[in-house]
């Protein structure tokens, strides 16, 4: 690994966990479903590109590569059963708020 | 390398619009944006069959079950919109500072690690095709496995309740 390489390689590792820092950020303050799933999205996004700088830097990248596919197949499940469950909570409560949760029973 | 710094700070500012807007369609198209530069950077990374998951997936299908989310929900109003606006310009006066706190104490971290790669046992040159599908069994059934749990939760979840119609 030379000088210029290694340097990027840093500048991904320093990108990734700002971007999951903003995604924790954003799941830490608001209060919206959607934009807590935006936040889990764009962390997501955060370790995709790590996981690809790591490959790539280390010269396998097809090593990474059906790891970040399985990571985009969970992402998009995941995202279905939260799609449900916001659906559901807004036609019961008929907000969007994260509080409506706490006040479920049974 | 301009071409990496490039992406990448444009990747961090689409995430911190995303974040920032009170419009969540608003929001929602920001996280495709997002998704297309991850998309380039992947190409870029060389791993051309993640970049194009990535782009049919998360650019495509995510960003289309978002907008139908939020179609079926209703809309915020006007006076509602303008009091989230004031509450979130305070909470993410906050956000810049901790961005540059991240990146600066992440860079202190990493300088004093070796990331010259050990020299272990020769890797074996297979192709994408092979490794995918023979030497990554298990991942793919794990893969299915997670599907059929999401059409599972997706069929529950969006069955109506006889209890509701009363």
């Amino acid at each position: 690994m030379n000088y210029e390489s290694l340097a990027l390689f840093k500048l991904y590792l320093i990108t990734a966990p700002i971007l999951f820092v903003i995604g924790i950020y954003a799941i830490m303050i608001t209060r919206n479903i959607i934009s807590v799933i935006i936040g889990l999205e764009i962390m997501t996004k955060g370790v995709t590109i790590l996981l690809a700088a790591a490959g790539f830097f280390n010269g396998r990248p097809q090593m990474v590569e059906p790891l970040i596919i399985t990571m985009i197949v969970v992402e998009v499940v995941i995202l279905m059963i939260s799609a449900g469950y916001i659906i559901n909570i807004a036609k019961k409560h008929n907000s969007l708020s994260v509080e409506n949760i706490k006040n479920i029973k049974g | 390398m301009s071409v990496h710094i490039l992406l990448l700070s444009l990747t961090v500012i689409c995430a911190a619009f995303a974040v920032v807007r009170t419009r969540v369609i608003r929001a929602a198209i920001m996280l495709a944006s997002i998704s297309i530069l991850v998309t380039i950077t992947l190409f870029v990374l060389k791993t051309p069959l993640a970049a194009i998951f990535e782009l049919s997936v998360c650019a495509g299908l995510i960003t289309v079950i978002f907008i139908s989310v939020i179609s079926l929900t209703n809309p915020l109003t006007k006076e509602e919109r303008s009091e989230e606006r004031e509450n979130m310009f305070k909470k993410f006066l906050l956000l810049p500072v901790i961005i540059i706190v991240c990146g600066v104490s992440f860079y202190m971290l990493t300088k004093g690690i070796n990331f010259i790669p050990v020299s272990g046992p020769e890797a074996v040159e297979v192709s994408d095709k092979a490794e995918l599908w023979h030497l990554r069994q298990i991942d793919l059934i794990g893969q299915i496995i997670i599907i059929l749990t999401g059409v599972f939760g997706v069929a529950v979840l969006f069955k109506d309740n006889k209890d509701d119609k009363k």
